[in-house]
């Protein structure tokens, strides 16, 4: 009733494969677009703006390029937090050797590099599949760990052996460094997340998301439709690592300000797993979901006790947000273990037929 | 034997001098063994352009063992393949595929997570061939390109009388239309040579009556040749032109289907003798 596509007749095959086919979706987006970028600058807080959706956005981002991999071409992944440290490295080492570039331009360059690296630790794939293959990219979350303690020259020889962001401006405007101020950061990763959301929607529709999608479901009959696995599984390694490198260099740039080799450890690979699966393996829409609750929902729940006027120990707190968070992980995925974009559809079928049960 | 090949490949298209029909693929002496398990030995035959040849026997004859051969799953120890009077190297299954021999499965193999129409687009990937750049941009040549295969693909759909399935996840089909839409995705590679591995196992009397006639459509609309297995005697004895039968991994007969439904050897290899 709510949601129906009755009446959207398509005449055009060009209508038929848009992104958003039905006019319900192109307005839910365009209100969230609206809310994006006007409502959320204009209300928010800086607090709301730097702890909330900027590592939001850059964990979405995130998860993106780990569901390309995984989601969409069916490669499992435990070395997203090491090519997320190539890309920050990268950036940094761009930063510094070229002070005066864009620094924009260094953030999005700086993923040719983890792409290049992903694109090395992605060729056992060929050989390996499943949780093998998981181990795998884990020899490259450990080597590249290393490489990020051990090789000062990535660093700049610091003493403190972390990178630091400097401080760059961009048309008048302090974009990266302490100074600069929480709502341009925050246009500025809005800007590349939705972006690359956007084109990667575009190479998802096409043939070659596709021909991700046939190694995922069926390896063998993708290569016999024509489909290289070795040069198909390469590139999805490849477009995944660039993604994951470029919001490995915004988690440093515009977020957190600087960075050790411990920021990119196997914890983040894991929480970015997580958010793939509990938003839904193979949807974009699932990365950002798997995002949100990750990421905000304990920040939220921390301030539940402090709204219900109960006063208990900030550990306290701290400790029962983790619990109910993983009992809420456990929920979903007995509730619909094929993450929130199925639970989305399955909310979209009910509002077709509502009030009517089918 | 070798004098021979060489002789075809000089042969152009087209029936040669003699009448005899163009042979599109031809089998010599192949040989095929996972280790002491002999799956294929010594066997030889041919498939002419534009004919429904059918490869029949017991189970566990090398029937599917021989449609892996020939489109490159499996390289035989022994023999060669000629390909359009060229004897063919070792190679991939996705060279045999942009050769031009496509294939359907015993057990469907389509994309599970896509939707017919996706899986059927799928077998138009070897045609297309815009790169990463263009697919980012989506705009232009890639969005031209995808609505130019959509309206092949198109026609298949209609076809294969599947329009209302189209946007459906082929994981939630029954048996029997997944066989059609797996056919579709075989169609859409506009093949010279179809294998269909038992294209009616599983069917019911209505289904293997659409299916039979979806085969004979393809093989006189599109003359494409087509090589079947298939265990439903009455299918393969009303379709096909030529019968090659084979059992415990040798060939028994070869010939017209009432020639080889005549045969002692192929009574003898159904029925059983007694010893």
């Amino acid at each position: 009733m709510f949601y129906r596509e009755a009446g959207q007749f398509k005449t055009s095959y060009k209508a038929d494969q848009a992104l958003f086919p039905i006019l319900q979706d192109r307005i839910g987006i365009a209100v969230i677009l609206i809310i994006a970028f006007a409502v959320i600058p204009a209300f928010a807080n800086d607090f709301f703006l730097t702890s909330i959706m900027i590592p939001f956005l850059v964990f979405a981002l995130a998860a993106i390029g780990l569901n390309i991999l995984t989601g969409y071409c069916g490669q499992l992944s435990l070395g997203t937090g090491a090519f997320m440290g190539v890309g920050a490295y990268a950036a940094y080492k761009l930063t510094s050797i070229f002070p005066d570039a864009n620094v924009i331009v260094m953030v999005l360059v700086s993923g040719v590099f983890s792409a290049a690296i992903g694109a090395v630790f992605g060729l056992p794939s060929l050989r390996i599949k499943g949780l093998y293959l998981a181990v795998t990219t884990l020899a490259a979350q450990f080597f590249l760990e290393w490489c990020f303690i051990r090789i000062p020259w990535l660093y700049n020889y610091n003493a403190s052996g972390a990178i630091e962001v400097p401080r760059r401006e961009m048309f008048g405007f302090i974009v990266t460094g302490a100074e600069a101020l929480p709502i341009t950061r925050y246009f500025v990763v809005l800007c590349i997340t939705a972006g690359i959301a956007f084109l990667m929607a575009n190479v998802l529709r096409g043939r070659i998301g596709r021909s991700w999608m046939m190694i995922r479901d069926m390896d063998i009959a993708a290569e016999l439709m024509g489909v290289r696995p070795l040069r198909t599984k390469l590139m999805a390694f490849a477009v995944s690592s660039y993604i994951c490198g470029v919001a490995g260099a915004m988690m440093v740039f515009f977020w957190l300000n600087a960075a050790e080799p411990s920021s990119y450890s196997i914890r983040l690979s894991f929480q970015i797993l997580f958010m793939v699966i509990l938003g839904g393996l193979g949807s974009l829409g699932g990365a950002f979901m798997g995002a949100a609750f990750i990421w905000i929902l304990p920040v939220l729940l921390k301030f539940v006790p402090g709204l219900l006027g109960i006063d208990i120990a900030a550990e306290t707190v701290e400790h029962a947000t983790f619990m109910i968070v993983g009992a809420l992980i456990i929920f979903f995925l007995i509730v619909e273990p094929h993450g929130f974009a199925r639970l989305w559809q399955i909310a979209k079928q009910k509002l077709r037929v509502w009030p009517f049960p089918y | 034997m070798n004098a021979f090949v060489a002789d075809e490949a000089l042969t152009p298209a087209g029936p040669d001098a003699s009448g005899e029909p163009e042979v599109l693929l031809r089998v010599d002496n192949v040989s095929l063994a996972f280790g002491g398990v002999k799956a294929i030995t010594d066997i030889s035959f041919d498939i002419r352009k534009g004919e429904i040849r059918a490869i029949i026997g017991p189970n566990g004859a090398g029937k599917t063992s021989m449609l892996n051969v020939i489109n490159g799953f499996y390289h035989p120890q022994e023999g060669t393949i000629t390909w359009r009077g060229k004897v063919r190297r070792k190679m991939k299954p996705y060279e045999a595929a942009s050769q031009g021999i496509a294939r359907t499965f015993q057990n469907v193999a389509l994309f599970k997570g896509m939707t017919t129409l996706d899986n059927i687009m799928s077998g138009r990937t070897l045609k297309m061939h815009r790169n990463f750049f263009w697919q980012v941009l989506w705009r232009g040549p890639a969005e031209r390109e995808e609505i130019e295969h959509r309206k092949r693909v198109e026609d298949i759909i209609d076809f294969l009388e599947i329009q209302a399935i189209r946007k459906t996840p082929v994981g939630r089909l029954p048996y029997g239309l997944q066989k059609r839409v797996e056919l579709g995705r075989a169609l859409a590679m506009e093949p010279e040579l179809l294998l269909l591995d038992e294209p009616m196992a599983g069917m019911n009397l209505e289904e293997k009556e659409d299916m039979s006639r979806f085969i004979i459509d393809v093989n006189q609309e599109f003359g494409t040749t087509i090589a079947l297995i298939e265990h439903d005697m009455g299918v393969v004895m009303d379709l096909s032109d030529r019968v090659v039968v084979l059992d415990y991994g040798k060939k028994i007969a070869d010939g017209p289907p009432e020639e080889v439904q005549a045969s002692q050897a192929v009574i003898d290899a159904y029925l059983g003798v007694s010893h």
